[in-house]
């Protein structure tokens, strides 16, 4: 299934942009940036548990947000991209 | 269900595929060229110059994602292993029934009369598409192949004798390649098979076949490492130090329908032209660099396509065959099903 995860992370200070660079890892590890503060992860549901665990540890709710978006399955026709840097499909023939 | 797991090609030459968190990085020249998560890779499969950093190839061995070096025209060379896993109790198993010669020749057998029932699916599927384009000839002589191959498919699922089964295999291969020709359309005489050929190939199609055989070998060979089974030791293929048997056992009947299907529409697309291939002194025939990421998209697109697997009767993409098959052969392994079902295609 494709999630959609968009956050902000308040950087007024070091601790803040810590959390950004590693909230920003954790949804690197799962999938692709595709804005700034926009991940697609293409995740089962049992790395998706794991996922957002891991996002919701690193974050500082009282300051700091997370949206998930659940595109499902049939995510790919949901999706329409205009403009610069389209996301790649991890399950298109991937040759470099 | 595993969903089916994509697998990352690299062939330019000189690339450098590091570790970045749970990310897979090709960098060429210093550039990234690409960035993949490795949960959604089942291989990666290198060509030629292409380099890769320890950290990285620990991560592969970690998450049972195989990794393998091939020569630049496909040629195995090595493979990276984590510690060696699985069910050892699965593994001692079919370590004992591959010493059983009555076993051994009974699930040959099925791998045998699965292959052999998929070549008469290529030879037939070409008869009903274009036979009527054919020379009255050719028709006749693919029509008088697929019998032969119904004759064999059908002996080689009765027998319990291990070289009668080599013998059928045998037959099949004869009367199949000896119509393959009639299966390629293009005109150009270069593109003519001439009787299967390898190390090296001294045609374009068995340069493709070669090179299609040697992807899906790492494919079937992963497949088994990741049920458990030892790819070494097989039962139609015997023992011979380096040699995965048993991924060769599992790669029978896929054939058919993975590489000479693939190969074939290549060449009758005209994705693939004579200008796409080398030829090298000594008559080896040799695929060119661009021509190689041509038949590994073919080749990836195919995998994607789904179909009914008759089994299971559950809608699978192809290239989930070789995992489900693994499966099955551990589940005949155990005793949980009396007999290896081989995939056939309908």
């Amino acid at each position: 299934m494709l999630m959609l995860i968009t956050y902000d992370v308040r950087t007024e200070d070091t601790a803040g942009r810590r959390r950004l660079r590693r909230v920003a890892r954790a949804c690197q590890d799962f999938g692709q940036r595709v804005q700034f503060s926009v991940f697609e992860c293409e995740v089962e549901p049992a790395q998706w548990v794991a996922l957002r665990a891991r996002l919701v540890g690193e974050i500082d709710p009282t300051v700091d947000s997370l949206r998930f978006y659940h595109l499902g399955a049939n995510a790919a026709r949901r999706i329409e991209h205009v403009g610069a840097k389209p996301a790649q499909d991890f399950d298109a023939p991937l040759i470099f | 269900m595993r969903q089916h797991l994509n697998t990352l090609f690299v062939t330019t030459e000189g690339s450098w595929l590091r570790k970045d968190g749970a990310n897979i990085v090709v960098e060429v020249e210093g550039q990234e060229r690409g960035r993949v998560p490795a949960h959604m890779m089942g291989g990666v499969v290198c060509f030629g110059r292409v380099a890769m950093s320890p950290a990285l190839m620990g991560f592969c061995a970690e998450q049972g994602i195989g990794v393998s070096f091939l020569s630049e025209h496909g040629k195995f060379i090595a493979r990276v292993e984590g510690a060696q896993s699985g069910n050892v109790l699965l593994r001692r198993r079919q370590y004992r029934l591959a010493d059983d010669p009555v076993v051994s020749a009974v699930i040959a057998g099925s791998i045998v009369a699965g292959k052999v029932a998929n070549q008469r699916t290529v030879l037939r599927r070409a008869l009903r598409d274009h036979g009527s384009n054919m020379a009255p000839d050719q028709a006749a002589a693919i029509d008088d192949a697929q019998r032969r191959l119904a004759d064999a498919a059908r002996l080689a699922a009765e027998t319990t004798d291990l070289d009668r089964v080599r013998g059928l295999e045998g037959e099949g291969a004869s009367a199949y390649f000896g119509v393959f020709d009639h299966l390629i359309r293009a005109a150009a005489p270069e593109l003519r098979f001439r009787g299967r050929s390898r190390r090296p190939p001294l045609d374009v199609p068995n340069a493709l076949l070669s090179f299609l055989y040697a992807i899906l070998g790492h494919d079937c060979r992963s497949a088994l490492e990741v049920v458990g089974l030892d790819p070494q030791v097989g039962f139609l293929h015997r023992d011979r130090p380096g040699r995965a048997g048993l991924a060769l056992d599992l790669m029978e009947e896929l054939r058919p329908l993975l590489a000479d299907r693939v190969a074939l529409s290549l060449l009758n697309r005209g994705q693939l032209t004579a200008k796409d291939f080398e030829w090298h002194d000594g008559g080896a025939v040799m695929l060119r660099d661009d021509a190689r990421k041509t038949v590994l998209a073919t080749y990836q697109e195919r995998k994607r396509q789904e179909l009914l697997h008759p089994f299971l009767e559950e809608k699978i993409t192809i290239g989930l065959i070789a995992h489900i098959q693994a499966r099955l052969l551990a589940r005949h392994l155990r005793g949980d099903l009396d007999r290896y079902p081989p995939f056939l295609w309908k």
